[in-house]
């Protein structure tokens, strides 16, 4: 292997006088680097993570700070897990998840795919379809509060004039059935950007020669389409995927604007009832143990998609 | 059919994608455009039906947004005599009267300070970390890398409750200082990720030139990889900013009175008499008209950074 120009002359160099040249060796000067990271990390992260584990096994309540703390083992575990509240909000968790990243998975590829087709002033339209993602979800649930006024909203007005219905005669957010779609329609205007980006990026990827040799073999488009470029952009979807599948597990800010899990608990998803149960019940110890469940789900949904996702990547 | 070409679209091919997705980007931008023109709109053009689509601006939320007002009787309202001020005039003609100022200025600058006192701390600790990551021989790297982008798949609201505590007991809920640091841990995930990236693409043949030269280890890291990153970090920096200022669950949670930031304050925003469309539109567009112009500023960086440098284009 070849050596560095660097590294061979200081190792020529005499170590006293290295010292003196280079300053702190590279090593503390990696550590020197590193730890501050970490150490804020430990702090902000790991340290209360741990704390939330330890308070899981206990019945403490915050609001009540002089009352005796007890050890009660895994009863918050198991207390949650045969609560039917609770798995109605996981019900309602995964229909906004799952609905959400079809529905942005075949409006985002569609996108992308007709982007790349590189028609006049695409750069300008993309970076236009790419706004709503970096905004605040909590004001953009807000401001879609707004539109999804009964009579005044835009958006109300806007279906009521495609289809004829009254718009004061349905209410996305107060009514039970239409109050899930809610949340999955704006999630679906803010976050389809982000899949469409990261198609086209797997689309511009694949050289052309391909398609060129497959045109010389006489494939029709079709099979083109489903031979070479689903498989290719494949990889790239499914990470796109995991980002969004990570984020909308985690969905708060956007859905406690928009319907703040109502109307009942119709779209009560997991933060927020977590919220509720810590900040609103101060069932702190409860709570924990609720929190270490989802976080461990997550963790556990992502290790294995990981892995699914490098055996595509290998392929 | 001179430059025949499998590869590149037909012009009717080029045609109908560029109508769909112009088609798309029009009805998605519509609600944006929407929300701006309201915070243009008087408080019963807010609220017309149909939707008025064309209409006479006006700044009334904007001055409602920034100020309290009270109702006054008609004969109260005379005995004041003539408004002195442009906004005093404007609150006048539906029977107002400036009472004092909002909440809104002090929550908006709260937003300002925590968002750039974090994205600096953010920057300074990342870079440093990145620049180690990539350049020396860190023990366990990959599971300190690994580490670190894990700290992003924790629910906030799965930490919250100990950092309430913590923060509690150290003095620092509801201040300044404990809200910087805690948005610098949300994000240094991301500043690291970034930056190492952007640093790992800078050739490591000119710090060698620089240190043959007798610079140090961090004169070289100060005086050449800094001013080559400067692109990097400058976009990463932006990211960390946005990131920030868009926070909702942890600001919500940890502060109240002193250190609230505009997102948990801008849906409390209520007129005299029931909700105050054009105010909250007001107030919403000047906190997302920033981070729309930074967007297409960063427009070349975007899927690099909301990926955590995972794709780059």
């Amino acid at each position: 292997m070849l050596k560095s120009s660097v590294d061979r002359v200081a190792e020529a160099t005499p170590h006293a006088i290295a010292k003196r040249m280079h300053g702190l060796s590279d090593r503390a000067l990696a550590w020197l680097f590193v730890a501050p990271s970490i150490v804020l990390l430990l702090a902000v992260n790991i340290f209360p993570l741990i704390w939330t584990i330890r308070l899981s096994f206990t019945n403490f309540r915050v609001n009540r700070p002089n009352a005796e703390v007890e050890f009660v083992g895994l009863k918050n575990y198991l207390n949650i897990l045969s609560d039917r509240d609770i798995w109605l909000t996981m019900q309602a968790t995964a229909h906004f998840l799952i609905w959400t990243i079809v529905l942005q998975v075949l409006i985002g590829f569609a996108l992308a795919y007709l982007i790349n087709k590189k028609f006049r002033g695409n750069d300008l339209w993309t970076t236009i379809i790419v706004l709503p993602m970096m905004l605040s979800p909590a004001v953009v649930g807000n401001f879609w509060t707004f539109l999804y006024q009964p009579q005044i909203g835009l958006f109300n007005y806007a279906i009521g004039f495609l289809t004829g219905a009254d718009p004061s005669s349905f209410s996305m957010i107060g009514d039970v059935a239409l109050a899930p779609w809610a949340i999955i329609i704006v999630d679906t205007w803010m976050w389809t950007p982000f899949v469409m980006l990261i198609c086209l990026a797997g689309l511009r990827s694949i050289p052309g020669s391909i398609y060129e040799a497959a045109e010389c073999d006489r494939a029709s488009k079709w099979r083109q389409f489903w031979t070479i470029t689903i498989p290719l952009v494949l990889p790239f979807l499914m990470l796109a995927v995991l980002f969004r599948g990570i984020e909308n597990f985690k969905m708060f800010d956007l859905v406690v604007q928009l319907t703040g899990g109502g109307p009942g608990s119709i779209t009560e998803l997991t933060s927020i009832n977590l919220k509720r149960e810590a900040f609103e019940k101060w069932r702190t110890g409860y709570a924990s143990a609720y929190a270490v469940i989802l976080f461990v789900t997550v963790f556990g949904l992502a290790s294995i998609y990981v892995k699914a996702l490098n055996k595509v990547k290998q392929r | 059919m001179s430059s025949y070409s499998v590869t590149e679209p037909s012009l009717r091919q080029k045609w109908v994608a560029g109508i769909l997705v112009v088609g798309y980007a029009l009805i998605t931008i519509l609600p944006l455009v929407w929300i701006i023109g309201t915070s243009f709109k008087s408080p019963s053009d807010a609220i017309a039906y149909p939707p008025k689509t064309f209409f006479t601006p006006t700044v009334e939320g904007y001055v409602n947004v920034f100020t309290t007002r009270t109702r006054l009787s008609p004969e109260q309202l005379q005995a004041l005599g003539e408004p002195t001020t442009w906004y005093d005039k404007l609150v006048r003609k539906d029977g107002l009267v400036i009472s004092g100022p909002s909440r809104f200025a002090e929550r908006f600058t709260n937003s300002v300070i925590i968002g750039f006192g974090s994205t600096v701390l953010c920057i300074v600790l990342g870079t440093a970390a990145a620049y180690a990551f990539s350049r020396f021989k860190v023990p366990l790297k990959d599971d300190l890398l690994f580490f670190i982008l894990s700290t992003r798949m924790m629910p906030p609201i799965a930490v919250a409750i100990p950092i309430f505590l913590m923060f509690r007991s150290l003095g620092l809920s509801d201040t300044h200082a404990g809200m910087i640091l805690l948005y610098t841990a949300v994000n240094l995930s991301l500043s690291v990720w970034l930056l190492k990236g952007f640093i790992d693409e800078i050739p490591v043949e000119y710090e060698e030139a620089a240190l043959i030269d007798g610079y140090t280890r961090f004169q070289a890291f100060y005086k050449v990889v800094l001013p080559q990153a400067a692109t990097g970090i400058a976009s990463t920096a932006i990211f960390c900013l946005i990131f920030a200022w868009n926070e909702y669950a942890f600001a919500v949670l940890l502060t109240s009175g002193n250190a609230q930031t505009a997102p948990p304050f801008i849906p409390t925003i209520i007129g005299v008499s029931g909700q105050d469309w054009p105010a909250v539109a007001a107030g919403a567009t000047l906190f997302l008209v920033p981070v729309m112009v930074f967007t297409i500023l960063l427009r070349k960086h975007l899927l690099r950074g909301i990926t955590f440098g995972a794709v780059r284009k």
